[in-house]
């Protein structure tokens, strides 16, 4: 009996603790809708008394949000492809193949996991102004597609795949790069999987490079879109809420879609690859 | 460590590594192939991570506005610091914006995780959506947050005169600034760390919880003494994490207060940012942002000197 009660009691606490949780999010999407009135009194209302969703071609005539939105698409899925690929490739170097300088190359690598991208920001910068690459595509991805943190896990998740398998097939003919492709890479795909969806969604989030390399609508991603949206209009909330809640759905979406892995990402670093 | 033979021919020189040596002319042929599968990333990674971080080094110890020619000024950069005050009251600001909002974020994220753990039926829905405030974009939701912090009549405000409390002007409160930061940084990202501890809790032998009713332990102690050392991994872990994490904080201190009321909540983030990018002193950034490295790796020794006592690891 008692522990009925206290089961109830800890399910109401998850549906009152999820629902506290998801009142900012639902207030984006509540204010969106408002007309321009109810959303800038200087009382805000919390129900749109009526609704609005005229607000979303609105938002687009005010900025190119499909532009930034579709700007994003490009520098996460360009940092994420490069990223993921050539990762792969080192990490299955690094955790298969002897060569002289294999440990010290590595440790190269491991040295620069911890040092904050605050550092090398500002050379970043420097290197990509000189090369004339401010307000392009390659200046936008490159300096981002190539940190050590992907090349670190793979690796440790292709020392955990059994050399038998990839003996099998190189007693069968196969080369290096048979093996590889054939029987390494379809037995990584979900860590393979794990790292592009956290690159992914880390980039789609990133503000400070965008912030300093893209200055034109050529390469303005939506977080800075959203930065220069609130700079030129103020707060017209209904407006702003809707950019806001455009930028937004994609990538809530994309977390619904890929969080078997989202999850597992975060669950393997927490816990030491378990 | 700066000792490199960078000789790529794989002559007999090199010692043989710990696996038996393959015949000669298969090894180099390894070698060779090893380099052809490292190249598009080391490439990538001198020119693009490695070499910015040396360089780094160097821009610190210049006097460089990006559009004149840069002159050597030693160490002055770092020299600057000592009586600029406006870097004294970033670091005072970061490290009081971490020392609340990491212990904070773990408390939120290990109470959920216990409360998830109770056996509560459809654990993955609540599990994502809990999860869903780390999957926002940081600037979006940073807007949310201006318009739930209104003064007076703000949603925040709003539910806190139903306890008969007068809210403060939040993001424009010189003492009240901070703490809203703090709220919606711990609101963005306690489901990382729930996430990592509802793992661990779900991976600790209910053997051992068994056992400990065997003997008529208390909750309390069975927590005690069963629950936190086993996931003390796990905590150590998402501490810190969240300790480096929170060293960077900028995207919401730059949307929700531009750094204000006046420097209040300008981080050494959001310093290097305004340095680098607004004042165009690319030498005195770098040398901040070498400063906020060298606290990043000072403060992370520490947590792991400090792990030795404290955590315990079963193998």
């Amino acid at each position: 009996m008692t522990t009925e009660i206290r089961q109830k009691l800890v399910v109401f606490t998850c549906f009152l603790v999820t629902a506290i949780t998801l009142v900012p999010v639902v207030m984006m999407v509540l204010v969106a809708f408002q007309s321009d009135g109810e959303s800038m009194a200087a009382k805000p209302s919390f129900w749109p008394s009526s609704w609005h969703p005229e607000n979303l071609t609105r938002a687009f005539d005010l900025v190119p949000l499909g532009k930034y939105l579709l700007n994003t698409i490009y520098f996460a899925a360009g940092t994420t492809l490069l990223e993921t690929v050539t990762a792969a490739l080192a990490a299955y170097a690094f955790a298969r193949l002897n060569f002289p300088g294999r440990s010290w190359l590595f440790g190269i690598y491991l040295a620069t996991l911890m040092i904050p991208s605050q550092v090398t920001l500002i050379p970043q910068f420097v290197l990509v102004a000189k090369l004339h690459g401010i307000d392009t595509w390659p200046g936008m991805i490159l300096p981002h597609a190539f940190t050590a943190i992907g090349v670190f896990l793979l690796r440790q998740f292709f020392l955990g795949i059994p050399r038998d398998y990839e003996e099998a097939a190189r007693l069968d003919g196969a080369n290096r790069w048979q093996a590889f492709i054939r029987v390494i890479v379809p037995l990584a795909v979900p860590a393979i999987a794990t790292l592009a969806v956290f690159k992914f969604i880390g980039q789609w989030n990133n503000l400070l490079w965008p912030l300093v390399i893209s200055n034109s609508d050529a390469t303005r991603t939506a977080s800075v879109g959203l930065q220069v949206f609130q700079d030129t209009n103020g707060t017209q909330w209904n407006l702003l809420l809707m950019a806001a809640t455009v930028t937004t759905v994609p990538l809530i979406v994309l977390f619904f879609l890929t969080q078997r892995w989202f999850i597992r990402g975060i669950t393997m670093s927490g816990l030491g690859g378990r | 460590m700066a000792i490199s033979t960078a000789d790529t021919a794989p002559v007999t020189t090199a010692p043989a590594p710990a696996t038996q040596a393959p015949p000669p002319r298969w090894r180099s042929r390894e070698a060779l192939t090893a380099w052809l599968f490292i190249l598009p990333s080391l490439i990538g990674f001198l020119i693009f991570t490695a070499g910015p971080v040396v360089a780094a080094g160097v821009i610190s110890l210049l006097n460089w506005n990006l559009f004149s020619a840069p002159t050597w000024a030693g160490l002055h950069n770092f020299a600057r610091l000592g009586p600029d005050p406006t870097f004294w009251s970033a670091l005072g600001s970061t490290a009081y914006f971490t020392l609340v909002s990491v212990p904070l974020t773990i408390l939120v994220s290990l109470l959920l995780a216990l409360l998830l753990n109770q056996g509560v039926k459809r654990i993955a829905v609540f599990r994502s959506l809990l999860l869903l405030p780390y999957a926002t974009i940081t600037v979006a939701v940073a807007f949310v947050w201006i318009w739930l912090y209104i003064p007076h009549d703000g949603l925040v405000n709003a539910v806190l005169g139903w306890f008969g409390i007068n809210g403060p002007a939040w993001l424009i409160s010189d003492n009240w600034a901070m703490p809203a930061l703090i709220l919606m940084s711990v609101w963005k990202s306690f489901g990382f760390g729930m996430v990592v501890f509802l793992a661990g809790l779900q991976a600790i032998p209910q053997q051992l919880y068994e056992a400990g009713r065997v003997d008529g332990t208390s909750p309390w102690n069975s927590f005690r003494h069963i629950t936190l050392p086993m996931l003390s991994p796990a905590l150590f872990f998402v501490i810190v994490t969240s300790v480096i994490g929170s060293f960077q904080v900028f995207d919401q201190a730059l949307i929700m207060t531009n750094g204000g009321p006046g420097t209040r909540t300008t981080t050494l983030v959001m310093y290097i940012y305004r340095t680098g990018f607004e004042n165009y002193d690319q030498g005195y950034a770098a040398a901040q942002s070498l400063v906020l490295f060298a606290f990043i790796v000072l403060i992370t020794a520490g947590q792991f000197l400090f792990q030795r006592r404290l955590v315990h690891y079963d193998n």
